[in-house]
């Protein structure tokens, strides 16, 4: 009885003993100073697309002192992302959480940041509602049109003007890269146009390659896009001999002979933010937006399509942008006739938020 | 052919009561013993790649099992699977490739969700709106596969294209309304129907936080095991698999079986559905699609078609799924490499299927001779 009663103490002392020691590693991980980022994707870390541009993103904060990443990926927007998510919180001691897929937000990240209280989870589209959603859930979102108005001015320069773009859905954050293409395009020559096909999904590389071979048909020059891989888009339009403007992460190895520069984010100065908060005891901020001015954006280094004029028109519009430069300006009217932009608007004026027109000189059609 | 049908036919008169009992060491073994050897291939591949094969397994161990929150991932993982596996594992039995499982819970979640609208906008209780919504994916999934039974056998049509195409309409049906006229005007970016609300969600099973659909899934299986063997239906539906012509010489009433069977099938798959919609969206979109009703195919290969044995393997499923992002995350390998594992497991398992009835271990001793 007693020797029974001895040994499952010892038994008890021992798994007391193991649980400590397996937590040590991470216990280090969890002291105030250090931050565990954990990081979900929704596709393949190497998909020369979205998920690729946040991944080359942490790649860079792994050398830091004090930061430890963890990452999944192909993480699906079902009870697997809380579930993974909160597998990071409790085994590898995760206390910032950064969700990158848009249906990952709610209910999945609003559900456990209510659950978790102390820890800090930040989604990568504008969805974090002060009213509705739990304090340390947040949002962040660069408007990459701003990236977009370059590589329109840098294709309008390095082409006869003639451009296509293959789009995904037709909301408006994609409506409004389109527009700002025309946009930074016309500003360097006022007969430039866009020619826009909408697949209808954010990832279709079969009708992507048909849409892009069809835009090249049609006497598009330089072929960009709005997708969430952008591989099929730019090896197609490659192989077609015309030039291309990438979108999202860097495709300038893909495509040698045409590559003029691409719209990319820069997520790391987002992440190394919300990292310096958290290590040093602040909150971050829930709602953080951002592009050219507050250093969230880049255009891929200039590839071999792009000319010299392009190249100093381009870092022309980047010093523009950088200073707040407006892109929807003036008077425009959209390719109905309608006028729906009357005076100078900043570039994150929430009436550009809800835009559901393309502009004149851009063919295509919404609906 | 398998465990269950060989019990049934020529058992020797004086096999004793041990045959049983070798029946299912051999039930046991065999899949476990494939399991121990994909295993030993996978760690010579991850040898072959420079990882640490004790490490990994210790990290499957920490993801899956290791502590009472990777336990009720794992389970929480595997809820759905039971039923797609299920739903692959019923039609098998009487001989039918039925791999439309994800067009059945697509279809049935979304026309839970649709079903709740109203429901909901009247606040009908809680219990009657869930029960109808459960009715709804059931029936819905129930028709939709067992449309497809009927086909094979009235108009003799491919049950295995037949259900894949199924699948694929059962998609565009879902994002035809949800993109269109069931579509919640709040959803902008990603087209959803109305939220049911968290008062008409259901809940997680008491004391864990595993929801109850693992719960449904584990009842289901044992109540469709008992069907399958260990009733006159079940033993029709067994024979008919195993010898169509025989089967409907001796009268058997053989479409109605497939039309059955393949609703159950179709009705697990809704329920699956359901839960999806009721336990963890809120609501019917795009996500439903995530590809349970295929992973169920495997779990139901793996089980060998035996409902009971969907539960630990479902169960296995759900861990490595959840100790896939440990491994990914401890070991920097790539997400494929789950994939990798559960392929292996396959093929081997595949092999393994080969080795039943001959090896001398689990053959009765005084009557060496089996046909």
């Amino acid at each position: 009885m007693t020797l029974t009663a001895i040994s499952r103490r010892r038994l008890l002392k021992v798994g007391a003993a193991g649980l400590a020691a397996s937590a040590l590693p991470f216990g280090i991980a969890r002291a105030q100073t250090n931050v565990v980022l954990g990081i979900v994707y929704v596709g393949p870390k190497d998909d020369f697309g979205w998920n690729q541009a946040h991944a080359v993103s942490v790649e860079s904060l792994k050398a830091l002192p004090g930061i430890t990443v963890v990452e999944e990926e192909n993480v699906p927007e079902t009870d697997a992302v809380s579930k993974s998510m909160e597998s990071m919180i409790n085994l590898d001691g995760a206390n910032l959480i950064l969700a990158t897929s848009f249906g990952y937000y709610n209910p999945f990240v609003v559900e456990l940041a209510k659950k978790y209280p102390d820890v800090t989870f930040r989604h990568a589209a504008p969805l974090w509602n002060k009213d509705k959603d739990p304090a340390n859930a947040g949002s962040y979102f660069p408007y990459l049109n701003q990236a977009h108005y370059v590589n329109g001015v840098a294709a309008g320069l390095s082409s006869g003007g003639k451009i296509g773009f293959v789009a995904a859905k037709p909301i408006p954050s994609v409506l409004s890269n389109i527009n700002s293409v025309l946009l930074g395009a016309r500003s360097v020559n006022p007969n430039a146009t866009v020619q826009v096909i909408f697949t209808g999904e954010w990832s279709l590389p079969v009708r992507e390659a048909e849409a892009t071979n069809a835009l090249v048909d049609a006497g598009c020059e330089v072929i960009t896009c709005h997708v969430d891989s952008p591989k099929v888009v730019i090896e197609t339009a490659e192989g077609r001999g015309v030039k291309t403007a990438g979108h999202n992460a860097s495709q300038a190895p893909l495509a040698p002979k045409g590559f003029i520069t691409g719209a990319e984010y820069k997520w790391e100065t987002i992440y190394k933010s919300y990292a310096d908060d958290i290590a040093a005891g602040k909150t971050p901020p829930n709602f953080l937006v951002g592009g050219y001015n507050n250093d969230m954006l880049r255009n891929t280094p200039y590839g071999a399509g792009a000319t010299p004029e392009a190249i100093a028109a381009a870092d022309a519009a980047i010093a523009a942008l950088v200073a707040g430069a407006p892109i929807y300006k003036g008077t425009l009217k959209d390719n109905a006739g309608n006028v729906v932009v009357d005076k100078d608007y900043d570039n994150y004026d929430p009436y550009l938020d809800g835009m559901n027109w393309l502009l004149e000189g851009v063919q295509g059609s919404i609906t | 052919m398998t465990a269950e049908t060989a019990d049934s036919t020529a058992i020797p008169a004086k096999a004793g009561p041990s045959l049983g009992l070798l029946r299912l060491a051999e039930a046991v073994s065999i899949p476990v013993g494939a399991l121990l050897v994909s295993a030993v291939l996978f760690a010579l591949f991850l040898l072959a790649i420079g990882k640490d094969p004790i490490q990994f397994y210790q990290l499957i161990w920490t993801g899956g099992f290791g502590s009472s929150f990777s336990i009720q991932n794992s389970l929480q993982r595997a809820a759905p699977l039971i039923l797609t596996g299920l739903a692959f594992a019923i039609p098998a039995r009487i001989g039918l490739t039925m791999i439309g499982g994800e067009g059945a819970l697509v279809l049935g979640g979304f026309s839970a969700a649709a079903i709740a609208i109203p429901l909901v906008s009247n606040a009908v209780p809680v219990p009657l709106t869930l029960f109808v919504m459960a009715l709804t994916a059931v029936v819905s999934g129930g028709l939709w596969v067992g449309f497809t039974g009927w086909l094979k056998y009235a108009r003799g049509v491919n049950e295995t294209i037949a259900s894949l195409l199924m699948s694929y309409i059962a998609i565009a049906i879902m994002n035809f309304f949800v993109e269109g006229a069931l579509r919640d005007p709040a959803s902008a970016n990603k087209p959803s129907t109305m939220p049911i609300g968290d008062a008409y969600r259901v809940g997680a099973i008491p004391g864990t936080e595993v929801h109850w659909g693992f719960a449904a899934g584990v009842v289901l299986a044992l109540l469709l095991w008992v069907l399958m063997s260990r009733t006159t239906f079940g033993f029709a539906a067994r024979m008919t698999g195993g010898n169509l012509r025989a089967a409907r010489a001796q009268g058997l009433p053989v479409g109605w079986l497939m039309v059955v069977c393949c609703a159950i099938a179709g009705a697990c798959a809704g329920l699956a559905g359901f839960f999806e919609v009721a336990a963890i969206h809120g609501q019917a979109n795009a996500s439903l699609v995530a590809g349970y009703g295929f992973t169920g195919i495997l779990v139901a290969f793996l089980a060998r078609q035996n409902p009971l044995a969907v539960i630990p393997v479902a169960i296995l499923f759900g861990a490595l799924a959840a100790a896939g992002g440990v491994i990914q995350r401890r070991m920097g390998m790539p997400d494929a490499t789950i994939l990798v594992l559960q392929g292996m497991m396959f093929v081997v398992l595949l092999v393994s299927e080969t080795f039943y009835g001959r090896l001398k271990l689990f053959q009765p001793r005084a009557t060496g001779e089996r046909t």
